[in-house]
């Protein structure tokens, strides 16, 4: 089980709290647990990625134990805390704007 | 007792309005989708509990939304959690991509830029399917969906249209304004900043440009001027579908022939730069401007906000001021934010940057505001309801 948090206007429009968890088979990478979360709520596919191209929207970022994993190549393995459950995947909307 | 819903997109989410046919009293719902960009809200003239919601982020992106039951609920259609006996939904409500090659439009520089698609500017249901829906789009562009919003299509012959000439206005170059023909439903208009006014007559699948006689300030890209103008907005009255108002840049224009010619209308406007116009909604003849002080201020001439109408659909226009600030008003009325109602006493609404919605229950000769601190308006969308 792979915990993800989302950004406050990803929860309202998925309709759900801080945390999600979906379940990945094989490699634990930032692609394949995005791939799973936009499966299980598709109102978020082109949300975080670009629909055609998959490239990370540029003002979301992804962390994880504190560790930026947002210009890592998509199939960079997650860290082990992460697979476990232990720690999240945050995807943080940044700081900008109006 | 008749009534009015109004659908008002702002900078920071979306609000709905209502009041009984004397628009006296409101009643405020919102904000929904706090915090989002709502450019434009439109309910189906066909279905009016059927209501399309363009949901934009700089942050997360284009996002369709839709209420069935008047606004009081919203959804993403075919994006929610149900599950399907072949497994999750495959939704695409939110996915807007250019047919075929992408393709590429004339940029600042004068170089060649592919096309990238950034937010729905304008939804137009169609006049008779609740589950069709044509959305305006930024890089300009036409789509449709006809499964209520579960997918959409470009409707790519219209890009084919010179649309290497196009070049995008300080605003962006958006697809802004669609206007369907009751009379003929295979003809549509459409209009983009800045690129100008395109016709189809037979739904999308061939266009040409409607421009000629538009007047030429400098030299256009386009050599034949057909495309490159920008053309801010414009409007019909269903009765006379083949007259059409426009607010240019820098002046007004009327076409009595479908948009194969145009002649300017501006009168003594006391400035013919603006960005809404639209007609009442029992006299084909009387229209709406808002001028605003060109060209580079946009803002109401002297700080007083006021509407001009000409009963004789162009060259005389008088000033609407009652009701209305008449010092120190600064704001700007955007394209999409004047709309109309169809009672019996026509009336008139429009919203401010900064943050007011007005309306006139007489035809524009008074004027209350409804709300004074929303965020920016974006667009005011009106459904008159039995």
């Amino acid at each position: 089980m792979i915990r993800v948090e989302l950004p406050f206007h990803l929860r309202t429009l998925a309709r759900v709290d801080r945390e999600v968890t979906v379940e990945v088979e094989g490699p634990v990478t930032v692609r394949a647990v995005l791939d799973a979360v936009e499966e299980r709520y598709p109102m978020l596919r082109g949300t975080i990625r670009d629909h055609v191209t998959q490239k990370r929207r540029p003002f979301l970022r992804f962390y994880a134990c504190e560790e930026d994993f947002s210009n890592q190549p998509p199939d960079t393995l997650l860290p082990e805390t992460v697979v476990s459950g232990e720690e999240p995947l945050s995807i943080i909307g940044a700081i900008a704007g109006g | 007792m008749s009534s009015v819903r109004v659908l008002v997109g702002t900078k920071k989410g979306a609000f709905i309005l209502t009041a009984d046919g004397k628009r006296d009293k409101w009643d405020v719902s919102g904000p929904h989708f706090a915090g989002w960009e709502m450019y434009h809200l439109k309910g189906s003239p066909a279905d009016p509990n059927r209501i399309y919601a363009s949901q934009t982020s700089g942050w997360f992106g284009q996002v369709i939304q839709r209420s069935d039951d008047g606004g009081k609920t919203w959804n993403t259609p075919g994006g929610g959690p149900t599950a399907t006996p072949e497994g999750m939904p495959q939704g695409e409500s939110n996915k807007f991509v250019y047919e075929g090659e992408v393709g590429k439009h004339l940029w600042y520089d004068g170089t060649q830029h592919p096309w990238e698609f950034k937010r729905v500017w304008h939804l137009e249901p169609s006049l008779t399917d609740p589950d069709a829906v044509y959305a305006g789009v930024e890089d300009a562009a036409l789509f449709k969906t006809t499964d209520g919003g579960h997918t959409w299509k470009e409707l790519p012959a219209l890009r084919h249209t010179k649309g290497h000439l196009w070049q995008p206005g300080a605003g962006g170059m958006g697809l802004h304004t669609i206007l369907l023909d009751r009379s003929n439903p295979k003809r549509i208009f459409v209009a983009i900043s800045a690129a100008g006014v395109f016709r189809s007559d037979d739904g999308g699948e061939t266009w040409k440009p409607a421009t000629r006689g538009l007047n030429i300030t400098y030299e256009l890209p386009d050599k034949t001027n057909e495309v490159g103008h920008c053309v801010h907005r414009i409007a019909m009255h269903p009765s006379r579908p083949n007259v059409l108002f426009m607010q240019k840049h820098w002046d007004v224009n009327r076409s009595d022939d479908a948009g194969e010619s145009w002649h300017e209308v501006s009168g003594n406007l006391p400035t013919d730069f603006g960005f809404p116009i639209d007609v009442h909604a029992h006299e084909p003849n009387t229209i709406y401007v808002v001028p605003i002080k060109s060209d580079s201020e946009h803002y109401p001439p002297d700080g007083k906000l006021r509407v001009y109408r000409s009963r004789t659909g162009g060259d005389e226009w008088e000033p609407l001021a009652k009701g209305l600030p008449q010092s120190n008003c600064y704001v700007n009325v955007l394209r999409d934010a004047m709309a109309v109602d169809s009672l019996d006493a026509c009336g008139v609404y429009f919203g401010t940057t900064g943050g007011q919605v007005y309306v006139s229950a007489d035809s524009g000769d008074n004027w209350k505001p409804i709300l004074r601190d929303l965020p920016a308006v974006l667009s005011v969308e009106v459904q008159t309801l039995a």
